[in-house]
């Protein structure tokens, strides 16, 4: 009983995160790539890409600290940041990275900080909710996660 | 035809090496400087059969072919790659710089298929890449349909290639004469004794 509460719980966290709009059909694709013998595929991507979101979300606040800002610098590391927030589905994420570097290129500074803000905000609560939804995903039993038909 | 069958049989070793019906597995080289965009490849290339060898930099596939200028290139037979894969936007060498370096190269590694992976839709970039020799440009990221489609795409040209390259054998060793086996009239094809009148057929199996 508790289990397909728990699975409910899950299926409907999931649909919840494409509804909002943090997700999109990347995220799905990873899923595919699941199977019995690599269960947790999408959960070590996404703990992939924490890590190298760490490390470059650090180098974009240190960048945005300087004066005048280093337009180009940013576009580059920006363009990172997009490339991985794309692959693993992050449509939220990646569309504020978008409107960053359509300020890096206008050499609008005040836009850049507003959106790197924005950025953050998105970013910190997809990371929230993927945290969540990893824990139910062990919570409810290694059959929910793996989605690839043998 | 006894000895139509024993040069078939001959043969066959250097068929079953170039046949689909063996199937040999595809290595692929993947090049991308994102740690993520690294674990996804590799893991779209495995689960498509393929082996897969995957490298940060452009530098390091350099170094990986052998093709770095350094001394410790063990020849390319040790390093038999089907297809590179490689990103566009690095840092050093961008993929573009990759592909023409490979495609520079006076040697096997220029046959080797490259296909660039980018993010971006850029027409120019594309273009670039096509001139300069890229079999493919990806539009990030990269499906698993993708890998399938060019996987497909790789076999069935090693396919080809191999069969092109029987034929031409067949073709040298024939001396001329078309696939079809032809008969000296002075002697039958099944007779054994007819070892001393050189026909095609006997040809082949002395060269063999």
């Amino acid at each position: 009983m508790d289990r397909n509460h728990s699975r409910r719980q899950l299926a409907a966290m999931r649909q919840s995160l494409f509804d909002q709009g943090h997700l999109d059909e990347q995220f799905i694709q990873l899923e595919e790539l699941q199977d019995d013998a690599n269960p947790n595929f999408v959960e070590e991507i996404v703990t992939l890409y924490y890590r190298d979101s760490s490390r470059l979300t650090s180098s974009l606040e240190q960048t945005l600290e300087r004066n005048p800002l280093d337009y180009n610098k940013l576009d580059t590391i920006m363009h990172q940041f997009k490339g991985s927030s794309s692959s693993i589905g992050a449509k939220k994420v990646k569309a504020e990275c978008t409107m960053f570097r359509e300020y890096c290129r206008a050499g609008n500074a005040e836009g850049c900080r507003k959106s790197f803000q924005q950025m953050m905000k998105e970013y910190s609560a997809l990371r929230k909710k993927l945290e969540t939804y990893f824990q139910l995903a062990r919570q409810a039993g290694p059959k929910e996660t793996a989605f690839r038909p043998k | 035809m006894a000895i139509v069958d024993e040069v078939f049989r001959q043969n066959l070793p250097e068929m079953m090496e170039e046949s689909p019906c063996v199937a040999p597995q595809l290595h692929v080289l993947a090049v991308d400087d994102s740690l993520v965009d690294r674990k996804v490849i590799e893991r779209l290339l495995k689960i498509s059969s393929c082996k897969v060898t995957v490298v940060d930099s452009g530098t390091r596939a350099l170094q990986y072919l052998g093709l770095d200028g350094e001394n410790g290139s063990l020849g390319f037979d040790s390093v038999k790659v089907n297809l590179i894969m490689t990103d566009y936007s690095m840092p050093g060498m961008t993929g573009y710089e990759l592909l023409k370096k490979i495609k520079q190269e006076s040697s096997v590694f220029r046959e080797i298929p490259v296909v660039v992976m980018s993010s971006e839709n850029v027409l120019t970039r594309i273009d670039r890449c096509l001139e300069e020799g890229a079999e493919e440009f990806l539009l990030k990221p990269v499906k698993l349909s993708d890998v399938t489609r060019l996987k497909d795409f790789i076999m069935r040209r090693k396919v080809k290639e191999g069969e092109k390259r029987s034929h031409k054998r067949r073709r040298s060793l024939d001396c001329g004469s078309p696939l079809s086996i032809t008969c000296s009239p002075l002697s039958h094809p099944c007779d054994p004794s007819s070892s001393s009148v050189l026909s095609p057929l006997s040809t082949k199996k002395a060269r063999l």
